[in-house]
């Protein structure tokens, strides 16, 4: 599995009649292929910035990023993206979404066709395959955008707050698909989320980062994820540890948000 | 509240079940009352948009009111005894007595030339040059109205013919009765009017608006995307995309006449200069409206730049396309009618402005009606199409 290096990352949005942003200064790590990496922090942390930086997206102002030794310097199927919502393709049937990134690899049908059926059954949307996206709901229309992401079978997914649109069950039966997924495939994820608990449960590596400038925080190595599916996810959220993490996390993150109320002011 | 009762009854159980209930309480519930309860249980309506949707009987009520106001503007109604018939009456009589007049020229004229007959015969036996024939140019009466038919096929010839006799039918400052704008339609999809059959002129008229369109299109369309992807192209192309579009077609027919002279050749360099704009600006915000995560989606999962523009930019801006062409359609329709106003002998245009000539306003109505009618029919072929190809279109 190939290792995702962060070289003395930074960014810096110029903004016209103003101070430039800085929205991510010095961000090293090293991440070894296999890992779920979650990115938690208050809005404007550059984690999404970050993600797009690692994506190909968006070129570092300093720095730079590197898949198993090879600078990226651009969007690539070697990494695949699932993005909040909104990324699918109208008007494209379910099967022609997943087998899009194929197709556009000049795969031919008979090749892809094994995969699509295959991705539509890990993800749970089997025979769905002819319908329309848009007359999903919300949490299968995030399974097609996961079963397209893996049909071209990346080195790594970046996921931008994937469950964020999703009401509480969905998100928490989707957090099961996610670990399933990663599990299975053994693919090095990196997640941004919004919710405390969620990076806790999901990741295996946890980045909280901070904004002006933004930065990795703190780092922790995270227990739950192996164990995610073995145990009942309620329980585990419940549990002792868990809690314990997660209240130091959000007392962290209530601490920036306070700062940046009382910087602004 | 009217429908307290059954609500009350009903509160804990399924909808269904407090209808059914409703229903049975009588004159106390709302469903039994003096106003009949909608079955969706919504208790307002005023100014929820939701509520309001097509009701087909009023919609024949309406065309029912168009049609008695057009007859009763024409006095179709209620005058005492028959106008309209004692007009055609009449119409007939005068006509009877104008091919009756005609007949009797040409008799004279044949007499005329048996003697000619003879007299050139003499002529040449004598070895003379023989005298002039009598049916030299407008000597003879080479035209014979013997039907009603071939009497307005042979009107077109000569503006002057017949005149007198329609305009007692048809009066030039009343709008023809609707009887007669159909027998109007009936000789026009028969005879015609000026040779060419109304289908004729249609044909001609939705020939050209198609090619307009067309054009107006397969140039259009990639300007307006090229300017939706790119800045350069975008400032390029801004200036005279905004100084061109609030020009008015019809302000440019008379210098399309004097560039390219009459007949098909303008109208159709009309109609694309009235479509070419909207569907530049169509294009234009449809290729900005593209989902930025969509794009990076696609490069992701290894499109190129040519990939991303056809399977990802063009079909995302179809819906506004379709709403260009519903735009760019009725537009042309409107330039088109007016072009042919002025600069061609065929297409509806021309045959409602010829027809004024022979003060033929049934002919005009007719014209009217279809234009219109095929104005409706080529917006709900495009509304179809658009719910066939972008069935996608506000769900997104």
């Amino acid at each position: 599995m190939k290792e995702l290096l962060a070289h003395e990352l930074g960014m810096v949005y110029q903004v016209p009649k103003g101070e430039p942003v800085t929205a991510l200064h010095d961000v090293s790590f090293e991440l070894e292929g296999g890992r779920l990496l979650t990115l938690l922090g208050p809005s404007g942390c550059g984690k999404t910035t970050l993600l797009n930086v690692m994506a190909g997206f968006l070129a570092p102002t300093s720095g730079g990023v590197f898949l198993g030794g090879e600078p990226i310097t651009g969007p690539s199927q070697d990494r695949g993206m699932v993005f909040q919502q909104g990324a699918l393709f109208e008007w494209l049937t379910v099967a022609e979404n997943i087998s899009f990134g194929p197709r556009m690899n000049r795969v031919r049908k008979g090749e892809y066709n094994e995969t699509v059926d295959d991705l539509l059954e890990t993800v749970g949307l089997q025979g769905f395959g002819d319908k329309r996206v848009y007359e999903l709901s919300g949490g299968m229309q995030q399974r097609v955008a996961l079963a397209r992401c893996l049909a071209n079978d990346p080195d790594v997914i970046f996921m931008d707050e994937p469950l964020g649109a999703l009401d509480a069950l969905t998100r928490e039966k989707m957090q099961g698909l996610v670990l399933q997924l990663w599990q299975e495939t053994g693919k090095t994820v990196v997640l941004v989320t919004h919710s405390v608990e969620e990076a806790l449960y999901l990741g295996d590596r946890m980045f909280v980062m901070a904004p002006r400038p933004g930065r990795i925080e703190k780092e922790y190595e995270l227990p739950f994820a192996k164990i995610g599916l073995e145990v009942e996810p309620r329980e585990l959220k419940a549990s002792p540890e868990f809690i314990e993490t997660r209240e130091e996390v959000l007392s962290m993150i209530w601490d920036m948000e306070e700062q940046i109320m009382g910087g602004s002011n | 509240m009217a429908g307290g009762f059954g609500e009350g009854f009903g509160s804990g159980v399924s909808d269904g079940a407090t209808l059914g209930l409703a229903d049975k309480v009588g004159p106390f519930s709302g469903g039994g009352g003096r106003f009949k309860r909608r079955s969706d249980n919504k208790t307002v309506t005023f100014g929820d948009s939701s509520a309001v949707h097509s009701k087909p009987l009023w919609s024949l009520l309406a065309l029912i009111l168009l049609m008695a106001a057009w007859y009763l503007t024409t006095h179709a109604f209620g005058l005492p005894g028959d106008v309209i018939d004692a007009a055609k009456a009449e119409d007939s009589r005068t006509h009877a007595a104008a091919v009756e007049k005609h007949q009797e020229a040409v008799d004279a004229f044949e007499v005329e030339l048996a003697a000619y007959e003879v007299e050139a015969e003499e002529a040449r036996a004598a070895g003379e040059d023989p005298p002039d024939r009598p049916d030299g140019p407008g000597k003879a009466p080479r035209k014979s109205p013997t039907s009603d038919k071939q009497f307005v096929t042979a009107c077109n010839a000569d503006p002057d013919c017949g005149k007198e006799a329609y305009t007692q039918i048809f009066r030039p400052t009343q709008l023809p009765t609707p009887r007669d704008t159909w027998n109007g339609f009936f000789t026009l999809s028969t005879v015609g009017f000026r040779n060419i059959t109304i289908w004729e002129h249609t044909r001609v008229s939705l020939w050209r608006v198609a090619r307009g369109m067309f054009f107006g299109t397969i140039v259009g369309v990639p300007i307006g995307m090229a300017m939706g992807l790119s800045s350069r192209l975008k400032s390029l192309f801004d200036t005279p995309v905004e100084l061109f579009r609030p020009i008015p077609p019809l302000a440019l027919i008379p210098l399309a006449i004097a560039f390219f002279g009459l007949g098909d050749r303008p109208a159709v360099r009309l109609l694309i200069f009235a479509s070419i704009w909207i569907m530049i600006i169509a294009a234009r915000s449809g290729t900005q409206a593209v989902n930025l995560s969509k794009v990076r989606a696609a490069y992701s999962l290894g499109a190129s730049k040519w990939q991303v523009l056809t399977r990802v930019v063009l079909p995302n801006a179809l819906p506004e396309l379709f709403t260009g062409l519903r735009v760019a359609l009725g537009v042309s329709w409107g330039t088109l009618v007016a072009a042919e106003l002025v600069g061609t002998d065929d297409g509806l245009g021309a045959m409602i402005f010829a027809a004024r000539q022979f003060f033929r306003t049934d002919v005009m109505v007719v014209g009217i009606v279809i234009i219109s009618v095929l104005g409706v029919l080529m917006d709900i072929g495009l509304r179809f199409l658009e719910a066939r190809l972008v069935p996608w279109r506000g769900k997104g």
